[in-house]
């Protein structure tokens, strides 16, 4: 039987809706909030949602139940006195400095101060300024502008499994912090970003690069190339009243060019190599049956993950670059001399879904002799506000099309803006050597859709994959193929809900439809494209004619391959535990770091520690836990000396202090 | 013990706290609170090494850690002087005593320790002793009806065993 909750004395049928608010948004009732964000735990802290349930008087509408006949009232003079009382005294202490906040035109508390009519705040300043954090490159945090509604908290923790920032002190000081009140750019931020697209107002936003770009193009002595990424096509419009998911393509590449980029290339014409490279890679590993499943390495913030939470995964990780990164490296190696630009003046701007990715094109492993492969990364909000700046009319442009060779790509390289997408493509390239049957629409159904965790099982069995979005998924997963649980082939793994579409630097996100409706145009794009599968465009089988020999060559490796390394999660110092600073004394330095931890190193520090103590060789050694030594795959880690002992054992090292111990008594 | 062994030794009990409280996300007050017993405040490294352990990130004990005044991320002195500035002890005329002993360490309320590390100040909100306001604490001994004069003398008595055993 039907059943209907009366909202404003009006019949609202109840379906599955958990809460008050999900059943007036059904109504098309827009209950203002700032902490209720339908993906993440409920948190019922801004009050902003309160409505009168007959009988019980004012609730959150956000964490209450609905009953069946429920009464709901939500706009009565107290709850429109309360609603306004509490948003004056969030602005009370909000650094109001709209018009130079870059989220001025998507901030809620401005927005829902506008709604409520808010003409003057009845209540003064209370909290003391706070420094900004300027350390990350990819995102700039500002506290004085928090209204402390924890989206950002509960998405690094609840949908990244990170925790990255948290709630620091109490009462009036609490504050959002990452740990010890460092930098994000010195704890374990991935810098995907999506703390930055649920912020309700400009307490976390992108780090603008827009000024570097602005240099080059106005300095007349660089060559300015731009590289998009596939997920911007289907966003941009959305910053210039497009409905989501308009595929903007030939007006964005017109802008770009009015701006005074001189080539516009497509992020997904390195896409199709890295689906050559990567694919290859797979094949190679799956016929020697080794180093499986390998993990995609698209995603920056998820490379940065594994190597700060999963080192004993990062031989699985392929060795390839991402898009991005091919696209520097090839850009900065062929177009000198094909365009006849020195190298020191050609100038390579990314834009790009993603913050992580201004973190990647930093990482000393892709500069070289001082030249970065990627000068700078614009994310999809940048270009669209330097398309605002200049005054152009984007709706108004006849559409144009991207520079060739690098500006042509096929529908393989597109859809990896999709999470599945990279799966589809390598599937798609691969299909052949392993026999599965491609339908003539080219679509793999089996690795696409929405959900958080998706597997298929293709060609009778013997290809396993695993396609993953969002970090606590990544981490489930990774942690039953730690644990033998969980075999696969392939793996890949896309930080952003819904992948690149929904990366951090895209316009800001307001529900699941618009993610979805990028979803479906590059799908659409792809569908509409001459070429579907890599190893068809014509450029890449040039590009490997002419430079690179064939796929995994040894070229291939030096300009589209990489290596990773472990990271700290925190930067710190390391514990001395005993002896510090005597230099003749034998330096014992035990890992203590969560890998060598997991293996046991505790026990071998305490045992150690134990041993020295009873026997009194204090005098002799210097013994320290360090966080890490680098080399987790081979834990537990132990430097005794100027030796370094892995996969050490306590009866090993019992047996060496004691040696060392004995030519020093 | 010797002190040469001192570091090694808290980061033994480190390990034998966890032990302890089996490791578990659920036990971290009870976790800071015998670290914090044995450091006398919680260092940094230290948090992080217990925060890989119960498998939580480091933001969120450092949220824990920062949440209660109980807790110290900043090393304290070797003497802790609390005085009760709660309401009782407030109209009772705490503000003068600590006036007095801030102007006697050469402290205030942002810093609370003195760069010799001997003492660390700090004002309560309230010690359940209202009876005896103004309450000031001498490193656990309790004085009731505290006048500065009073506060004063406690210090010196203090330097004067320093002293001693200097």
């Amino acid at each position: 039987m039907e059943k209907y909750i009366y909202i404003n004395d009006r019949p609202v049928l109840w379906e599955d809706e958990k809460n008050i608010l999900a059943l007036a948004r059904k109504a098309h009732i827009e209950i203002p909030t700032f902490c209720y964000h339908s993906e993440l735990s409920l948190y019922g802290a801004c009050r902003l949602c309160m409505v009168e349930v007959e009988g019980r008087g004012l609730v959150t509408s956000c964490s209450t139940e609905p009953f069946e006949g429920m009464r709901i009232k939500t706009h009565t003079r107290q709850i429109l006195k309360l609603r306004k009382t509490i948003v004056e005294m969030l602005l009370a202490n909000h650094d109001q400095e709209c018009p130079k906040c870059s989220r001025a035109d998507d901030c809620k508390l401005r927005d829902v101060s506008n709604r409520l009519g808010i003409d003057k705040v009845r209540f003064r300043k209370t909290r003391e300024r706070k420094p900004k954090d300027l350390g990350s490159e990819c995102l700039v945090r500002d506290p004085n502008k928090c209204v402390l509604c924890g989206d950002c908290v509960r998405f690094c923790d609840e949908i990244q499994g990170i925790g990255a920032i948290d709630f620091a002190a109490r009462g009036q000081n609490v504050n959002v912090a990452a740990a010890y009140g460092k930098s994000l750019a010195q704890v374990d931020c991935v810098n995907c970003g999506q703390c930055a697209a649920v912020c309700p107002t400009g307490a976390i936003v992108v780090k603008s690069h827009i000024p570097q770009v602005w240099d080059a193009i106005h300095s007349g002595e660089k060559y300015v190339v731009a590289q998009i990424a596939p997920a911007v096509r289907v966003a941009l419009g959305e910053m210039f009243k497009l409905p989501s998911g308009e595929l903007a393509t030939g007006k964005m590449i017109a802008a770009l060019r009015i701006l005074g980029f001189k080539k516009v290339f497509d992020t997904a014409f390195s896409a199709d190599l890295t689906v050559v490279e990567e694919a290859n890679e797979f094949v190679s590993r799956k016929s020697k049956g080794e180093k499986l499943p390998i993990f995609t390495s698209c995603c920056p913030a998820w490379v940065k993950y594994a190597e700060q939470s999963y080192p004993q995964l990062l031989g699985n990780l392929s060795s390839c670059r991402s898009p991005q990164q091919m696209f520097g490296a090839i850009a900065k190696e062929r177009l000198p001399q094909q365009l006849g630009v020195e190298k020191e003046k050609l100038y390579v701007v990314s834009i790009m879904p993603c913050t992580a990715k201004k973190y990647e094109c930093k990482r000393p492993e892709f500069s070289h002799d001082g030249i970065a492969d990627v000068d700078v990364v614009l994310t999809t909000q940048e270009l669209g506000r330097m398309i605002k700046e200049a005054g152009i009319d984007l709706n108004d442009l006849e559409p144009e099309s991207m520079d060739l060779p690098m500006g042509f790509a096929t529908g393989a390289g597109v859809i990896f803006g999709n999470s599945g997408g990279v799966s589809e493509a390598v599937l798609r390239y691969a299909a052949d050597k392993f026999d599965i049957p491609v339908p003539e629409n080219i679509v793999l159904q089996e690795v696409r859709g929405s959900s958080g965790l998706r597997e298929a099982s293709l060609a009778d069995g013997n290809l396993k994959m695993a396609v993953v979005h969002g970090l606590k998924n990544a981490q489930i997963l990774c942690d039953k193929i730690v644990s033998g649980e969980a075999e696969y082939d392939i793996v890949e793994v896309m930080a952003c809900p819904g992948g690149c579409t929904g990366g951090a630097g895209q316009p800001i996100v307001h529900n699941k439809a618009q993610r979805k409706a990028r979803t479906t145009s590059l799908y659409h794009a792809d569908k509409t494209m001459p070429l579907h599968r890599a190893q068809d465009n014509p450029f890449i089988n040039e590009l490997y004619e002419t430079l690179l020999e064939k796929p995994n060559s040894h070229q291939a490796h030096e300009l589209l391959h990489t290596a990773y390394k472990h990271r700290k999660r925190i930067d710190d110092d390391e514990l001395s535990l005993s002896g510090a600073g005597a230099e003749d004394r034998c330096k014992v330095r035990v890992c203590v770091g969560t890998s060598c931890y997991l293996r046991g190193s505790q026990d071998i520090l305490a045992k150690t520690l134990q041993m020295v103590e009873e026997n009194a060789w204090g005098k002799h050694f210097d013994i320290g836990a360090t966080f890490c030594s680098e080399t987790c795959d081979k834990g537990p880690t132990i430097s005794i000396g100027d030796q370094t002992i892995h996969h050490a054992t306590l009866p090993q090292i019992r047996e060496m202090i004691s040696k060392a111990a004995g030519t020093r008594e | 013990m010797s002190a040469t062994y001192a570091a090694a030794h808290s980061f033994n009990k480190v390990m034998e706290i966890l032990d302890r409280f089996e490791r578990s996300e659920t036990k971290i007050i009870p976790i800071l609170q015998a670290v914090q017993e044995e450091y006398r405040y919680l260092p940094q490294e230290v948090m992080t090494f217990i925060a890989t352990s119960l498998g939580v990130s480091p933001a969120r004990l450092y949220g824990v850690a920062t949440f209660y005044s109980h807790f110290s991320l900043e090393p304290k002195g070797k003497h802790i002087i609390k005085m009760c500035d709660g309401t009782a002890c407030h109209v009772r005329g705490s503000s003068a005593v600590i006036d007095a002993i801030r102007k006697r360490l050469n402290l205030t309320a942002k810093k609370i320790t003195t760069d010799d590390m001997m003492y660390t100040f700090e004002t309560v909100s309230c010690l359940g002793a209202c009876g005896l306001a103004p309450v000031l604490v001498v490193d656990d001994a309790i004085h009731g009806q505290v006048t500065p004069e009073q506060a004063l003398d406690a210090i010196e008595k203090i330097e004067a065993e320093e002293r001693e055993n200097a």
